[in-house]
């Protein structure tokens, strides 16, 4: 396989004897760091409660959205997607296939991006979703929004924010360090315009920003 | 999909309590097996049991080998350094498998119990064995041309496990760590894990009700080191394999001490060949070693005319796993 | 008037049509704003509505059991074959089917007990969550007498017959004597191709949401190529009048053809609406998407293809045989372009159809010239092959200076600069005339190319242009942008046209408020859709300058209208181009806040050419209907095959398109590269399986069915060359949708037979077939 898509013994450093206990630390201080950035108190204190009993029917979810606290009122098996679109009017999230084949409905929790399609609402409550409502800062476009836009990374738009999700998290993850490195972990995100050599493009050039 | 309940368990004995009392309860950790299945109408559990803040969780080093936490996620087992440092094999078929996104999601425990990507299974308006006992298999005369050709039965051909890790994992005589309803916990080979289909293709493993996955351990070894996992797909990512090899090799001067050998995407489950591993033992580490090896593995293949390509393809792709490694 | 303007002609300056701008609907599209049509969510009570489909291909429904879905929670109500509201004009009556303008199969669902086709609707559930809705339908229990199941043209039960007409073209096109000519040719080349079932699979599915705002007062926010043919046919199938339904499609998540139409699910969802009261959104999800709005039909075709022994082209007998459903004679008409790329003396084509139960297969991009490129661009590439001759020799040879079907002029063809640019881009002079010769590691390395060409089809549309005196402008037309980029090269073509910057136009699309123009189909949208626009502000300064002449504070008071021209918004006398005034003057004083202008835009051989040619002599009969109108293009490709594990992977391409003007270089190299991406996946990966004796498809998701990922894609080069066509509309511009995939599957295939030897005739291309061909001899 080729060396650079994934991590090889060469280009692994070497792990430290207490590399797993930091990994863990660093984890929760990042849990810890999330929750500190949404109102503490009553997200802790919700989180405990909410998650100390069985819940059944549609109750009141609390979600933390784009640095916003949003309640929604939805049973255990409404999806992170269908909570979005159907009831928060976020709509900037896409299904394409409602089965994590296709990545349209790539959204952030925790900063990590997951299909919003295979993740249920009630499972996320006290974490961070960043949708791409959340990107652009007012009318100042997120890096990635503006390298698509000038790359032209889409046509019909469908698979977009999708692309752009999981762009923003590629970068981070360093996955974006070569052309087919990016290719490979941009693969997660179909698009049937084909607008595939512009995405990279567009990844590429953030990337190499970084 | 059904209504369910949503519980989030404290702990392993209130996980099993539930599936106690409620048998058709199911357990969740990544969800993205559950969850597509359900949405296809082919689960329907009344509740379901979220595994997430249990402590089966980290990866470190034990005596018996490396341990992973039955919920560590596909991408942080993936990429972690002892992970690809000891088993490239096993770092490889995580980051081969699905997409980025869902590899932040699946867990490893859910990943060991992924089910077959059959069509005739995936779609409730089919009979299948699997499925339904008894209403047929379709798939034998059907499509079958990404189905299984080792270890079939008349009753069913599917690849039960379609994916990559546990290719790799029983290639490298990985130990599953089970823990049952009295809080009870045994150790399984993965290669002891999965059950033929036979003729009960509806019992794909050896889990009892309710039994959990806490943990996966694999024993370090020379050929783990030198390993790597290869997969054939119809598309360059994304995809499930249409054969796929998980090996490792222990060469010294030239000549093969140890060797490890799996086969993914052909057998009705990950296939570890032993045989392909007895010929390759003691054996100069030569293209006509592979090849023997390679034929030794597919021996006793049972293809049907649309998946006969695989003999030769999962020979090929063995072959030059070896190629890479050696 | 006489001479009808040409852009060419008023705009011979620069402006910012051709130029590569961003796209104006960017900003919504990358920030999540854009929206479609399941995302009207502020609807008063909107309810969702799901269907339940047959598991069986061909019986009847005996019962359903509605009882445990009417009990569950949120349900509103549930309709099946007995109890839906009935349609005044239904396509299962071929009379009543005359009057729609856009319905692709004689037959819609749910009308009685007959199934026909697996995944065929059989009930719709609607409930106040979609959680809820599609619960309840999971729990129908549809009982169905199965009978005896076709599953295709290849099924032993199938009977081929050959139809009268397919898409109105004959069954049987014969020119010269096809069969004594092939039969007399020194070299003969017989061949037969073979494709999967493909669906287009754009990433939107199927998506309608219905208002009734009153009795007979509809809006449907559909996801539709056509908003026009959606309003008329929905129209005539609810016995309403056009004016009483509007359709909306602002943005639409991907076409590809199979939104181009109006399927049952769209016409249900307006049914069902009524019925319940309540705006009502109804989305197919991914494994109905195979089954709701049609595929590219599963195909074999034979080509016998004779020639002398110098390569030139004698005869050529097509014949194809495919698959259709049980009310239609459908194929794509793959002759059309056999019969025309190359001069060809003789031609004899022929469609063999079977029955089977599968729903109509539908257009799917460049329908018919994509799989028949695919046998043709083979069989020259066997043929240079044999003969010891370039591939791109083989096909100058054979170079039609004039259309062999018919025998009309080219409007223009660039086809030989096509050639010789894309060869030097690609660097095909390096190519070793041998195949099987170059590695690279355990990969062997093969370079292949084709030819691609795509029609005009004639189409006619309508645009308006209010302009205001403070220099911004609203352009409407009712077309939509399916990704195409229809926003932002009409928003160009208006600022050009007005005279104005881009950014004080706004472009408006995708209502049927708007002047009706036709669907973005057949590479047929930029070309009219721009020549409406243009024409309909040259309409704008024709009023303006009646308004001028007779304005005494005017520099153009008393001068004759055809002595007034505009230029860059400034209307000043031909004779005397420093004489004038611009145009916010003229309306100041005239006190207009704006002017509204509107115009016809023709595309195709009804654009009344002879007026618009440059030195057009009126006395000439040199009309547009008597040039063959068509784009030309080459692709080239670089593909790496693993001859061991049976992997194709395209590691180079280049494109070069003749389209005529080419409006925005940038989103027309983005379609360019999307159309080769969807030949790439034919000619790879996409194949929808059929099970061969219960009709059903055992792989219908995004798992299963395999489009092309990021990482299947290199670098890809696409140019276009200059060309300048006064015959096709009043802007020239060609479109570049379908000729774009046209040829790509045969270059592909061209460079695997290069890397191996070895010629794969059967798509798509799957490590089974390539290893099949490895082992034969070379």
């Amino acid at each position: 396989m080729v060396s650079d898509l994934f991590p090889t013994p060469e280009n692994t450093s070497e792990p430290q004897p207490d590399s797993n206990a930091r990994r863990s630390f660093m984890k929760q201080a990042g849990g810890i760091l999330g929750l500190a950035l949404a109102p503490p108190l009553v997200a802790q204190a919700e989180r405990l409660t909410a998650y100390s009993r069985t819940i059944e029917g549609a109750t009141d979810l609390t979600l933390r959205i784009n640095g916003q606290t949003r309640t929604v009122r939805a049973e255990p098996r409404v999806t992170l997607l269908d909570a979005l679109r159907e009831r928060l009017d976020l709509t900037g999230t896409k299904k394409g296939c409602d089965h994590g084949q296709c990545g349209a409905c790539t959204v952030l929790i925790d900063g990590q991006r997951v299909n919003s399609c295979l993740t249920l609402a009630v499972m996320v409550q006290g974490k961070e979703i960043t949708t791409i409502e959340g990107l652009a800062q007012g009318d100042e476009l997120h890096p990635m929004q503006a390298a698509f836009l000038k790359h032209d990374g889409f046509q019909c738009g469908y698979c977009t924010p999708g692309q752009i999700m999981s762009g923003v998290a590629c970068v981070s993850e360093g996955h974006a360090k070569t052309d087919d490195q990016c290719r490979e972990w941009m693969s997660g995100n179909l698009c049937r315009c084909g607008a595939y050599a512009n995405i990279l493009a567009a990844v590429r050039e953030v990337a190499s920003k970084g | 999909m059904n209504d369910f309940s949503y519980t989030q368990a404290a702990s392993a004995k209130e996980a099993t309590g539930i599936i106690k009392e409620k048998p058709q309860a199911a357990y969740i950790a990544g969800g993205t097996t559950l969850l597509d299945m359900m949405k296809a109408n082919l689960l329907e559990p009344p509740q379901l049991v979220d595994l997430n803040q249990l402590p089966f969780k980290g990866i470190e080093q034990t005596s018996d080998g490396l341990r992973i936490g039955a919920i560590e996620r596909m991408s942080t087992v993936g990429e972690h350094p002892l992970v690809v440092q000891q088993f490239p094999a096993v770092s490889q078929a995580l980051l081969l498998a699905a997409s980025p996104q869902l590899r932040n999601m699946a867990s490893i425990g859910g990943n060991i119990l992924q089910r077959t990507r059959c069509g005739y299974f995936r779609d409730a308006a089919f009979p299948c064995n699997k499925r339904v006992p008894g209403s047929g298999c379709p798939a034998i005369a059907g499509d079958h041309h990404n189905l299984a050709i080792l270890g079939v039965s008349d009753s069913c051909i599917a690849t039960a496990y379609p994916g990559d890790l546990s290719v790799a994992l029983a290639a490298f005589d990985a130990v599953l760590t089970l823990e049952n309803q009295k809080g009870k916990q045994r150790r399984v080979p993965i290669t002891e894990f999965y059950l033929l289909p036979g003729k009960t293709p509806q019992r794909e493993n050896v889990l009892e009700s309710g039994e959990l996955i806490v943990a996966v351990t694999i024993p370090g070894a020379a050929h783990a080191r030198r390993s790597t996992y290869l997969k054939v797909r119809e598309r360059s990512s994304y995809a499930y394999a249409l054969a796929s090899a998980a090996v490792g090799l222990d060469v010294q001067n030239g000549t093969i001490r140890t060797a490890r050998v799996a086969l993914g995407g052909v057998g009705a489950q990950p296939w570890r060949s032993r045989e392909a591993e007895k010929v390759l033992t003691g054996a100069p580490a030569t293209e006509a070693t592979f090849l023997a090896a390679a034929a030794a593995a597919l021996q006793g293949a049972q293809p049907l005319e649309h998946n006969r390509f695989k003999v030769e393809l999962a020979q090929n792709t063995l072959v030059r796993a070896l190629q890479q490694v050696a | 008037m006489d001479i009808e303007p040409t852009f060419s002609k008023t705009n011979p300056t620069a402006g910012v049509v051709g130029q590569p701008m961003s796209r104006v609907d960017g900003w919504a599209k990358v920030t999540g704003r854009a929206t479609y049509s399941a995302e009207y969510s502020g609807l008063p009570g909107l309810v969702h509505a799901v269907l339940k489909t047959s598991d069986v291909a061909h019986g009847r429904v005996q019962s359903i059991d509605v009882s445990a879905a009417q009990r569950a929670p949120g349900v509103l109500a549930i309709f099946t074959h007995q109890n839906l509201p009935k349609l005044a004009k239904t396509p299962n009556s071929p009379d009543d089917r005359k009057a729609f303008v856009s319905s692709p199969m004689g037959f819609f669902p749910m009308e009685s007990d007959q199934i026909f086709y697996a995944g065929q609707p059989v009930a719709v559930v609607v409930a106040d969550t979609l959680e809820r809705a599609q619960y309840a339908a999971s729990l129908l229990k549809v009982s169905i007498v199965p009978e005896a199941t076709i599953s295709s043209y290849l099924d032993p039960k199938a009977q081929l017959y050959t139809p009268k007409t397919v898409k109105g073209m004959p069954g049987v096109t014969k020119r010269g004597d096809a069969q004594e000519a092939f039969a007399g040719a020194p070299v003969q080349l017989t061949a037969t191709y073979t494709h999967a079932t493909i669906h287009h699979n754009p990433m939107e599915p199927g998506a309608t949401t219905a208002h009734w705002e009153g009795p007979n007062r509809l809006t449907v926010y559909d996801s539709t190529q056509g908003v026009s043919e959606t309003q008329k046919t929905l129209a005539a199938m609810l016995g309403l009048a056009t004016e009483q339904v509007r359709v909306v499609c602002k943005f639409i998540g991907g076409g590809f053809g199979c939104k181009a139409w109006v399927w049952p699910h769209t016409t249900l969802a307006a049914l069902v609406a009524k019925a319940v009261g309540r705006p009502v959104k109804l989305v197919l999800t991914r494994p109905q998407q195979f089954t709701s709005m049609g595929h590219r039909e599963e195909q074999a075709q034979t080509l016998r293809l004779g020639a002398t022994r110098e390569g030139k082209l004698l005869a050529l007998i097509h014949d194809k045989s495919s698959t259709t459903s049980p009310w239609d004679d459908y194929a794509e008409t793959n002759t059309r372009i056999t019969n025309m790329l190359y001069a060809l003396p003789a031609f004899e084509g022929t469609y063999h159809l079977a029955h089977a139960n599968v729903m109509t297969s539908t257009a799917t991009r460049a329908p018919g010239d994509m799989p028949g490129a695919f046998a043709l661009e083979s069989s020259m590439d066997d043929l240079a092959y044999q003969l010891g001759l370039d591939p791109i020799q083989i096909r100058l040879l054979n170079y039609a200076d004039k259309d062999p079907s018919n025998g009309h002029p080219w409007s223009s063809k660039s086809l030989k600069q096509c050639y010789q640019r894309g060869a030097e881009l690609f660097g095909w002079n390096q190519r070793n005339p041998k195949n099987g010769q170059t590695r690279a590691g355990k990969t062997l390395v093969g370079w292949g190319m084709a030819t691609a060409s795509y029609p005009v089809h004639n189409s006619q549309g309508n645009a308006r242009v209010r302009l205001y005196a403070d220099g911004h402008a609203v352009v409407q037309a009712g077309a939509t942008d399916l990704g195409t980029g229809t926003y932002t090269v009409m928003t160009q073509v208006a600022a050009d046209s007005l005279g104005l910057p881009p950014e004080n136009i706004r472009f408006e699309l995708g209502d049927t408020d708007l002047p009706s123009t036709q669907w973005s189909g057949g590479s047929t949208a930029a070309g009219r859709v721009s020549s409406s626009v243009y024409l309909a502000a040259q309409d704008v300064w024709q009023r303006l300058i009646k308004v001028a002449v007779q304005d005494n504070k005017s520099p153009l008071y008393r001068a004759k209208i055809e002595d007034v021209m505009v230029v860059k918004g400034q209307l000043l006398f031909r004779t005397d181009p420093d004489t004038g005034e611009a145009f916010g003057e003229v309306m100041k004083r005239a006190g207009m806040s704006d002017i509204e202008g509107s115009a016809l835009g023709r595309y195709g051989s009804s654009y009344e050419a002879p007026r618009a040619a440059a030195n057009a002599d009126p006395n000439k009969k040199d009309h547009a209907s008597e040039h063959s109108m068509h784009a030309f293009g080459a692709h080239f490709c670089e593909v790496h095959v693993d001859p061991e594990l049976g992997t194709v992977r395209v590691t180079k391409w280049v494109s070069v398109i003749a389209g005529g003007r080419i409006l925005n270089p940038k989103t027309a190299r983005s379609q360019v590269m999307g159309g080769s991406i969807f030949g790439i996946g034919a000619a790879l990966m996409e194949t929808t399986e059929r099970d061969p004796h219960l009709a059903r498809y055992t792989n219908a998701d995004l798992a299963g069915y395999h489009i092309p990922v990021n990482a299947d894609i290199p670098d890809m080069t696409v140019e276009f060359i200059d060309e300048h066509d006064p015959y096709v509309n009043a802007m020239g511009v060609k479109g570049i949708g379908e000729i774009s995939i046209v040829g790509t599957s045969a270059a592909v295939a061209n460079a695997v037979f290069h890397a191996t030897g070895r010629r794969l005739r059967s798509l798509p291309m799957t490590p089974d077939k390539v290893l099949a061909a490895m082992r034969e001899p070379v």
